[in-house]
């Protein structure tokens, strides 16, 4: 009897690191049109709703882009992490602190502010998503603290946090009793880049991210200290690097980044704080990440796919009445097919002849 | 008096699913292979356990399918993680986000919905005793099936042959293929066994310990478990004291606030978490301590073929 093995390559193969993220999306839209036929729907419509329509109109991709902004935003910070070997997957909680500490900002602002707000707004929440990713670093670098459990432990806190705040102090006192800040006034709102639309700077400022990382990465010594702290530990102490330095520096900076997420969305197209100010936009970004190949390039692609699926799910329950939680179902498909694609790059499939079991 | 039964009844109740997650952690990460998808797993399992007693009026089928669901999901991580070497952390990470968008599809119609009466939970002659009655002997029994698998799991990793393969394969994997012990399917069984206990866990927290499912409900109880392996050393013993300290911890909230006592619902909220990062803050100050205790070969993948 024949069977396949995996066979280690000497090198990783580069071809298949660009193509694994294709593959695992064609793979995961056949089994998504697999999952409208088993609910009933045409397949082929089913896709078109999902894929198509958020394509169609200038509005359309102005919402797409507005959808991938914090993506591109948490995804290109988690990529920094990732690169180290740090395994940050709290940036909900960072983007949550960000939203609160930019939010909290924003509610200062009043009907004679100026536009002054916004500068104020952006720089608060990327310090609260820092300082919310610094107790984990500290936690880790002081105590050793594992940062996955840590750094996801703190998301419920920051969630928590959150749900106190606009139930207690800054809930709305003409909320009609709703969980919810008051709006923010217009000079503490993102300044819009299509008239007509929902897209802001935001999308701007996240494009920038991702070409001051990708500088970062590519010429700076720290970014250099990054890649081989998280390809070779042993050769990056055997050279002197710090370990401590590349730990605070990628958390704080992917808690910057992802804080910088949050206050975007509450100041943003929310205008408000309120209990939900992220769909898991934290979560999906760390997909973005892997499939985006952790560079900055591959994170903005990844970062609109995601945002497809975000929109998509949102029609799928206008258009076919499916339930939008499917958003959640395709990433997570996603992810399954990209980590077995991705066994490709290092190995190669060889059949041989059965010999042990094993 | 009243309170301090009532107290103790519902530590158990509440540290129940910690202690069936974190026992099945022990036995899949002994084997050597780290699970992150412990909170996804008990979220499919929640779902399907619901649904099914909600469906069938039969609470046992409920637990079977929850086990069984929980099984599947970890095969699917095993598939992956063992068979395509794929990285545990990565893949673990995708069962948690797969589990929590699979529950969130599947229970949407589910949400609001009750399931039917149970007969009286508890020991026949026992929970008729003053006090002890109440807080020690009035639980379900899934309850006392957790004490008992705790009990099992303990003896059969120090006690008997399979458990000392199975912490042979998690310490050294390549000495135990080269014994011919067949690794990577005693790392399959160890992982299905502990996705079926995480099964259960969710099973009993939608059916019994809060009889309703809402998205996102087991709220991070599958991460807190994976912290409690740790602060447990991979000890069953340890474990059982854990996971009925957390639990007690998560009640402790609402006894304080039927008390009255002046603080807001959210920050007691907070406490099991909390809890969690201090206790891994103090466990985790001597890594020489960690890494003894350690399977050693947990999260690096093992191929046969080198």
């Amino acid at each position: 009897m024949k069977s396949f093995a995996l066979v280690a390559r000497a090198t990783p193969s580069r071809l298949f690191a660009w193509l694994s993220p294709v593959i695992a999306i064609l793979l995961t839209l056949a089994a998504g049109a697999w999952l409208f036929a088993l609910m009933g729907k045409d397949p082929v419509q089913g896709l078109r709703v999902f894929l198509l329509e958020p394509l169609s109109s200038v509005r359309a991709l102005s919402e797409l882009a507005l959808k991938a902004t914090p993506l591109i935003l948490v995804g290109t910070g988690l990529a920094v992490c990732f690169r180290a070997n740090i395994w940050n997957i709290g940036a909900e909680g960072q983007l949550i602190a960000g939203a609160i500490a930019g939010g909290g900002i924003a509610l200062l602002a009043t009907r004679e502010s100026t536009r002054a707000f916004v500068p104020a707004i952006l720089l608060a929440s990327a310090l609260g998503g820092a300082a919310w990713a610094a107790i984990t670093a500290w936690l880790r670098d002081r105590f050793n603290a594992n940062e996955i459990l840590v750094s996801l432990m703190l998301v419920y806190v920051a969630q928590l946090l959150l749900a106190w705040l606009v139930q207690g102090p800054l809930k709305d006192p003409a909320g009609y009793g709703f969980p919810q800040s008051r709006l923010f006034e217009a000079a503490a709102r993102m300044p819009l880049l299509i008239e007509g639309t929902r897209l802001n700077i935001g999308f701007v400022l996240a494009l920038a991210a991702v070409g001051f990382i990708w500088a970062l990465l590519a010429r700076s010594v720290i970014g250099f200290q990054l890649r081989v702290s998280g390809l070779a530990p042993l050769a990056a102490r055997y050279a002197g690097y710090s370990g401590r330095r590349v730990l605070w520096f990628s958390l704080l900076l992917s808690g910057a980044f992802a804080g910088l997420a949050g206050g975007l969305e509450a100041a943003g197209p929310i205008g408000q704080l309120s209990p939900t100010i992220s769909p898991g936009y934290g979560f999906a970004a760390i997909i973005v990440a892997f499939v985006g190949r952790l560079h900055p390039v591959g994170i903005v692609l990844a970062a609109f796919v995601m945002a497809l699926f975000y929109i998509g799910g949102e029609l799928a329950q206008s258009r076919l009445g499916l339930p939008s939680a499917l958003t959640g179902v395709y990433q997570g498909l996603l992810l399954f097919f990209l980590l077995a694609c991705d066994t490709l790059v290092g190995h190669r499939l060889q059949w041989r002849s059965a010999a042990r079991a094993d | 008096m009243e309170i301090i039964t009532s107290l103790v009844a519902t530590t158990m109740s509440a540290g129940t699913p910690l202690l069936l997650a974190a026992v099945g952690i022990v036995v899949s990460e002994r084997s050597g292979v780290v699970n992150l998808g412990t909170e996804g797993i008990m979220l499919v399992a929640a779902v399907t356990g619901f649904g099914i007693v909600h469906l069938s009026g039969q609470y046992w089928l409920g637990f079977v399918a929850g086990a069984l669901a929980g099984a599947l999901l970890s095969m699917l991580f095993a598939a992956l993680a063992i068979g395509l070497l794929t990285n545990q952390y990565a893949t673990g990470l995708a069962v948690a986000l797969f589990g929590a968008g699979l529950s969130a599809f599947i229970g949407q119609p589910l949400q609001g919905q009750t399931l039917p009466a149970r007969g009286a939970d508890g020991i026949a002659l026992l929970r008729d005793l003053p006090l002890a009655g109440p807080a020690l002997f009035a639980q379900h029994w899934l309850v006392y099936f957790a004490l008992a698998l705790t009990g099992a799991v303990a003896w059969f990793l120090f006690r008997t042959r399979g458990g000392l393969v199975l912490r042979a394969v998690g310490e050294a994997p390549e000495s135990a293929h080269a014994l011919g012990y067949p690794v990577r399917r005693i790392r399959f069984a160890a992982l299905a066994f502990g996705g079926a206990c995480a099964g259960l866990a969710g099973a009993y927290l939608s059916t019994v310990h809060t009889p309703l499912w809402s998205e996102g409900m087991v709220s991070g109880r599958g991460w807190i478990a994976l912290a409690l392996v740790t602060f447990a050393t991979w000890r069953p013993g340890r474990v059982l004291l854990g996971a009925y300290l957390f639990g007690g911890v998560t009640m402790l909230q609402f006894y304080l606030q039927g008390q009255g006592v002046d603080i807001a619902s959210q920050w007691l909220a907070m406490t099991p978490y909390l809890a969690t990062i201090v206790v891994l803050a103090l466990i985790s100050r001597n890594p020489r301590w960690i890494r003894l205790n350690m399977p050693a070969s947990l999260g690096k993948p093992f191929s046969p073929n080198g």
